[in-house]
């Protein structure tokens, strides 16, 4: 593991963009059953291939029922001043229930590891701007003006532990073994061109929006310019950080549905478009238009973590499908699967602890999303056209 | 004039005595009348030439050639020779100097300045031979969200709720600019108006009206209401994909058309509405626009006479104050706006104006792109960005600056057979482009000249669609202000700020 660099690059790299390439894995319980976190450390240190040590991370949710409706912020700090000066700046515009560190296993022989810190939080009430609004102003204040601090997540009722490492001293590190959660999210990495830092680990998180990503955004700068127009601030030097946001404008902001929003990211070809009927053509091609500079280009594979209003898991992969993801289903079709190899799951299928097999393996189609919504299960499986299996009906038009 | 004040030639017609067959050809195609055959031989009045190249091309013994008149002046760093031949010409005829066609003072090019990235290993780039690569768009005003609602019975139904604004979809992101029946001829404009129908791309009709033999292409044209109103009547505004309200031109801005009464035969005149060999020039300002409100007012009446079903647009030239300018135009309800730059073209303007007023068409867009999106206006609008896109590098350039689609007329001209000698006021053209004498607008064969223009964008989509895969994007929308993927090598930092590019390098 690497013991500096937590909660900023370094300056002489600030510039740059972290390109990557990596492993993602991810699971749900349907039935919103939680589990230790030893299956998805399994999952994702047998894709050692797809790193490089140079960072990992998991994102839990469900692991804190006893303070579900806090925001539970999760922070890196360098310091105990660059700590109390964010303690401070929450007691100011909001409430903390609760505050405390979060529990680590530190090698013996580092001298200055980061201060891993959890606060649960509740802003102050406000007419104008709703809590979520207010706790996303709060991030990205965080994030771009307090020196020696970073907020790695920001949603309730789970929480993101990441840092820069192997896969599996990432997991050591946190004691993700001992977190119970419905929904897991891991990540690991293997980036290009800087030193890599804590901050810049995946999954990148605002609320209750987590994204594992694989890949590269070919389209960053426009829809970093779409995003700054909504008063996204990306400053975290990745173009993951781009998604996450994207995915909270289009499904929080613009209480959009998960099967339109995936298609607004990755929408189908024109030509296919064509091929549609009335409805569905008109819906298809306003959704590229209005939405033009939210379409992701360039390769990648993600896996997105939300929970509002039901935690959901969604697969995603780029038009051509230039980055893996497999998909898995277990045999009592309680938990899905995904990765970015099937040897994830194979994985499991060696431990002997475990009752683990399959039902079913299958390869989603480009640029098609997997959804998997706790309490409803599968209901799409990334094989379908898009709106397959939608009623799409036009205000005023009979 | 005295003796003593006439200026030497820019120019000098050579003719090959040995190879002249003295068939006088060159003397008629020669429009400028510097050639001329005195019973002996082809006599050449170099004050006359304009280097159209008319007579190079025609003569069929390849026996002339025209050179530069280069040792006739002292040498003068500062008094150049063109500030000493305007001298000359305005202490002569005491007028304000017109020219044509775009600026051509030798001001670095930003767009040269600019260099575009590619990809290389972590991602894969695309080939376009073998892969989808998508160069379609939108042309008109979007909503800036969609509003879907989710049956609470039924999961799987989802009301579309949000009612959309007239886009116009076009096949690449190219615009012919706006240039009237009057400035060019029936011909031109013929061949233009088939190749954008044959392509699906849109064509600006010019502030010159719309001749009823045009209606039929008025889905690819989009109508230009200027200061001078001519030619609008309601079958002007129905003939069109779109109309944009000219307020001012990249070559001229602060004026209005100029369209010399040598131009206005009896098709001009009933097309534009006025009296034959009249001038046609239209009112510096929209009368009965002073302020943005009155323009607000003017795109609220276009889209009540016409049914809200084409999208408004506004074209301003770009200058210092631009980006608040084109704020208040979109918070006005235009559905696109359009930039042109300093270098845009014109048919007939005063030089001075041409060659001094104005800002390069780069720095505009991305003022006014970074701008609309600080007030979170930017995706609801196209932008067209005009005024010197001299080939496909300057359109990718432009796109990736911010614009949505980039419009350019020269090239346009340059392919149907302009040589580009800025005599366009005149009109004299000898190639049939910009005149209106019948027997010069013959030498312009529409088929000819419409496949010229048709290759000529085939062949800039397809350069689009090169780089866009080397830049392993798949979709020209997401090239669209990705200035990420732009660099910049030119002199001054200062220009990179500006354009939010980061220097090559970094």
């Amino acid at each position: 593991m690497y013991w500096k660099n937590y909660t900023s690059l370094p300056k002489q790299f600030r510039n740059e963009r972290v390109f990557d390439g990596c492993g993602i894995s991810g699971y749900m319980n349907i039935d919103g059953k939680r589990e230790n976190g030893k299956k998805i450390i399994d999952m994702i240190t047998i894709l050692n291939d797809r790193e490089n040590g140079l960072g990992a991370g998991f994102a839990a949710y469900g692991i804190y029922p006893e303070h579900h409706d806090c925001y539970a912020l999760h922070f890196l700090f360098d310091d105990e001043p660059s700590k109390s000066n964010v303690l401070d700046y929450l007691m100011d515009v909001g409430f903390i229930v609760q505050s405390e560190a979060i529990p680590t296993k530190i090698p013996p022989n580092v001298d200055n590891p980061p201060i891993t810190w959890r606060t649960f939080f509740h802003p102050q009430e406000k007419k104008n701007l709703s809590e979520d609004e207010q706790v996303l102003q709060i991030v990205m204040n965080i994030n771009e003006n307090f020196e020696g601090a970073f907020v790695m997540s920001s949603g309730k009722n789970m929480g993101v532990f990441k840092g820069n490492g192997w896969s599996h001293e990432i997991a050591e590190f946190y004691k993700i073994q001992e977190y119970k959660a419905n929904m897991w999210l891991a990540h690991s990495r293997f980036p290009t061109n800087t030193p890599g830092w804590w901050g810049g680990a995946h999954p990148f998180n605002l609320l209750n929006t987590c994204v594992v990503h694989n890949g590269e955004i070919t389209s960053y700068g426009t829809n970093k310019r779409y995003l700054e127009s909504f008063g996204y601030k990306c400053t975290l030097h990745t173009d993951t950080e781009v998604i996450a946001y994207l995915f909270d404008l289009l499904c929080r902001k613009h209480e959009m549905p998960i099967e339109i929003s995936s298609i607004a990211l990755a929408p189908p070809l024109f030509k296919e478009i064509e091929r549609f009927e009335k409805n569905y053509k008109i819906a298809l091609k306003n959704i590229r238009a209005t939405y033009r500079s939210a379409m992701l280009n360039g390769p990648f594979s993600i896996v997105v973590g939300l929970a509002n209003p039901i935690p959901t898991m969604i697969g995603l992969t780029d038009r051509k499908k230039l980055r893996p993801l497999v998909i898995g289903v277990s045999e009592d079709d309680n938990t899905i699967y995904m990765s970015s190899e099937e040897a994830s799951f194979r994985r499991l299928m060696l431990d002997p602890n475990i009752n683990f097999a399959l039902k079913e393996v299958w390869h989603p189609k480009s640029g098609t999303a997997i959804v998997a919504t706790m309490g409803r299960g599968l209901s799409r499986n990334g094989l379908e056209k898009p709106l397959e299996k939608i009623e799409l009906t036009i205000e005023g038009d009979n | 004039m005295s003796i003593s004040h006439s200026i030497a030639p820019y120019y000098k017609v050579m003719i090959e005595r040995d190879s002249c067959k003295k068939c006088k050809r060159c003397t008629t195609h020669c429009s400028y009348g510097a050639l001329s055959y005195n019973g002996e031989r082809i006599i050449a009045d170099n004050s006359k030439c304009v280097a159209c190249q008319r007579c190079v091309i025609m003569c069929p013994a390849g026996a002339i050639h025209i050179i530069k008149n280069e040792s006739f002046l002292p040498p003068h760093g500062n008094y150049t020779r063109r500030i000493r031949n305007a001298i000359w010409a305005q202490s002569g005829n005491g007028g304000v100097l017109l020219s044509a066609a775009g600026n051509d003072r030798e001001i670095r090019s930003i767009f040269d300045d600019l260099l575009l990235d590619a990809c290389q290993v972590t991602n894969p780039s695309i080939d376009p031979l073998r892969e989808t690569i998508e160069t379609k768009i939108f042309f008109g005003r979007k909503p800036s969200k969609i509003d879907f609602k989710r049956d609470t019975m039924n999961p799987n139904k989802i009301c579309l709720k949000t009612e959309f604004m007239p886009n116009f979809e076009v096949d690449m992101p190219i615009m012919v600019g706006h240039m009237s029946l009057g400035s060019i001829s029936y011909n031109a404009a013929m061949a233009i108006y088939q190749a954008c129908k044959e392509l699906n791309i849109l064509a600006g009709s010019g502030e010159g009206g719309l001749h009823p033999d045009f209606y039929e292409f008025g889905s690819n044209i989009i109508t230009e209401v200027a200061s001078g109103r001519f030619g609008v009547d309601i079958n002007y505004l129905h003939n069109a994909a779109g109309i944009e309200i000219k307020i001012g031109q990249g070559a001229k801005p602060g004026h209005g058309g100029h369209l010399p009464g040598e131009k206005v035969n009896s098709l001009i005149s009933q097309t534009r509405m006025i009296p034959k060999g009249s001038d046609a020039l239209s009112p510096y300002p929209h009368h009965d626009v002073y302020s943005i409100e009155d323009l607000a007012q003017l795109i609220a009446a276009l889209k009540e006479a016409t049914r809200y079903k084409v999208p408004i647009g506004v074209k301003i030239a770009a200058v210092h104050n631009s980006a608040p300018i084109a704020v208040g135009i979109v918070r006005g309800g235009a559905d696109f706006l359009t930039l042109d730059g300093f270098r845009g073209g014109t048919g007939a303007a005063p030089r001075i104006i041409r060659d001094h007023a104005g800002i390069p068409i780069e720095l505009a867009i991305a003022a006014v792109d970074e701008r609309l999106r600080k007030e979170n206006l930017r995706d609801e609008i196209t932008l067209v960005a005009g005024g010197s896109i001299r080939y496909s590098a300057d359109l990718i350039k432009a796109i990736a600056l911010g614009a949505d689609v980039a419009m350019c007329s020269m090239p346009v001209l340059i392919a149907m057979g302009c040589r580009v000698c800025q005599q366009c006021f005149r009109g004299l053209c000898s190639w049939g482009i910009a005149t209106q004498q019948e027997y010069l607008v013959k030498r312009l064969d529409v088929d000819v000249a419409r496949n010229r223009i048709i290759n000529l964008f085939h062949s800039w989509n397809e350069e689009l669609k090169e780089v866009l895969g080397a830049m392993g994007i798949d979709s020209v929308e997401s090239l669209r202000s990705n200035r990420d993927r732009l660099r910049y090598i030119g002199p001054n930092p200062k220009i990179a700020e500006i354009l939010g590019v980061k220097h090559a390098g970094e």
